[in-house]
């Protein structure tokens, strides 16, 4: 299978990729997503802008605050960093639940969060993470509190021709106290259902809790009536059972050939609970 | 549009001209005569067309051949040096690693990136790395062991 033609132009800075922006141009990633879709003739581009190649936007720096993980880092970069792996285990642990090794050596977090596969594990991890996402465009530079990033099916906040720079992930209590629990469709190993939860813990007693839920509904979300519910409590399974009733409140659940609604709600709730009996 | 690329392949550099939107594999393939690189899915699922890109194992179906200019490029042609198997060309030779033979290039070249950064792999280990390679006669049972043969080898001869 072979795309329809495009030009194809390749960036070796974030400013030299905006200049080359056009309004029929896309940018083009680790690949992963457009390549497969551009094949398929599902989508069509008039040019691409290739971003793989610009060296400053792959690293992953830790800072005093927090730790910056460029747009362009690799699954598998993420997968195998040490300051992410204790600044937010839950990273490392999703990192590595993303399709397969060589998915991995291609594929970019900046690229999956600009796609937004409800089925896509980044958005959940980032959103129980509280990320801020580092945009720029022709004009400058602005940051997204990644509560407002994700707006719908496949849609987020960039406008178009905007790149994704960096993710900064916070250096929080609960970001150092998080899990990724993942069921996988088979073939794929995207998410049918991906829970990431993030608790600062007084002794046995949740101070501060983060869960972000991919798979369920048509965007990742906060179950924010459960987060709520479970303060002040300790995470035993009566209270976590309690909590979890209002997990698919307010949103619209998906069901498919895969799992139907009822089946994925049951599943967002047993791979919660998994993911909170996880949290120390 | 047609672009120049520059891609070292197996320690060969190649000049070429392609089209925006040709696929590595078609490159490998077409351009260069490397066969031995096969597209099984062509959907980025069976990891029959893992080749390496700057020493990391990718999918090249899911790869434009734009993308390799300025790179270095690993094919399963490239894996034996002066005529003598690699190890793992070896491994799945003495453990019956394969039947029909059409995943084994991308087994080995997903298996040679595995052992590079993992010398001595567990069994689980490598079944994980071998998620995205699809064997349609195996079982896999064999091609566990063909790495297994191969990760003792490696070992022995830098120990
Ligand atoms: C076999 C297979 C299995 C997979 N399994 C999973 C899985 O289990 N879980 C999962 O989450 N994902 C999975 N994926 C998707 C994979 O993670 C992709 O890599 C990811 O969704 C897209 O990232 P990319 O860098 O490849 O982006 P691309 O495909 O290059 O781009 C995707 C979109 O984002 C835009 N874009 C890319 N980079 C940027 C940027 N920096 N700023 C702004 N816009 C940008 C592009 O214009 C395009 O619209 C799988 C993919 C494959 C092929
Ligand atoms: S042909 Fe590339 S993954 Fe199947
Ligand atoms: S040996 Fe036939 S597909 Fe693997």
């Amino acid at each position: 299978m072979i795309p329809i033609s495009f030009n194809y132009k390749k960036a070796s800075s974030v400013d030299e990729a905006l200049s080359l922006m056009t309004d029929d141009a896309k940018i083009l990633g680790g690949g992963h997503s457009l390549i497969p879709a551009l094949k398929l003739r599902l989508n069509s581009v008039d040019t691409l802008i290739d971003i793989s190649k610009i060296e400053n936007i792959k690293g992953i720096n830790d800072n005093a605050q927090s730790v910056t993980v460029g747009g362009g880092a690799t699954h598998a970069s993420i997968a195998s960093n040490s300051a992410l792996a204790k600044a937010a285990p839950m990273m490392a642990e999703a990192a590595h639940t993303i399709g397969d090794r060589q998915v991995r050596n291609m594929g970019t977090i900046g690229g999956s969060i600009a796609h937004a596969d409800p089925a896509a594990d980044w958005p959940a991890v980032l959103l129980a993470s509280d990320a801020n996402v580092v945009i720029k465009n022709k004009t400058g530079q602005r940051e997204v509190d990644i509560d407002q990033f994700f707006t719908g099916f496949y849609e987020t906040a960039l406008a178009d021709g905007e790149i994704i720079t960096a993710i900064r992930i916070p250096k929080t209590a609960y970001n150092a106290n998080s899990v990724y629990e993942k069921f996988k469709q088979p073939a794929s190993r995207f998410a049918i259902v991906g829970i990431a939860a993030a608790a600062e813990m007084d002794g046995n007693v949740v101070k501060a809790l983060r869960i972000g839920v991919t798979g369920l509904a048509e965007v990742a979300f906060r179950p924010m009536e459960v987060e709520k519910e479970l303060i002040g409590k300790e995470l035993t399974e009566a209270n976590i059972d309690a909590a979890l009733g209002t997990i698919a409140n307010g949103v619209s659940v998906m069901g498919d050939h895969y799992a139907s609604e009822k089946y994925r709600t049951h599943l967002a709730k047993v791979y919660t609970k998994r993911a909170l009996l996880r949290l120390k | 549009m047609k672009n120049k690329i520059s891609v070292n392949v197996n320690g060969k550099q190649y000049e070429g001209e392609v089209e925006g939107r040709e696929l590595l594999v078609n490159f490998l393939r077409e351009h260069l005569s490397l066969t031995g690189t096969h597209i099984g899915c062509d959907t980025s699922s069976c990891g029959a067309c893992t080749i390496h890109l700057n020493g990391h194992a990718v999918k090249s179906c899911t790869v434009l051949a734009v993308q390799a200019d300025g790179a270095e490029v690993t094919t399963v042609e490239g894996l034996a040096t002066n005529g003598e198997l690699h190890p793992i060309q070896e491994g799945f030779k003495e453990e019956h690693g394969l039947q029909c033979g059409f995943c084994t290039p991308g087994m080995m070249m997903t298996a040679v990136d595995l052992l590079k950064s993992n010398a001595n792999p567990t069994e689980h280990e490598i079944r994980d790395a071998l998620e995205g390679n699809f064997c349609r006669c195996t079982g896999y049972h064999n091609i566990v062991k063909s790495i297994q043969y191969a990760a003792k080898k490696m070992n022995g001869a830098t120990a």
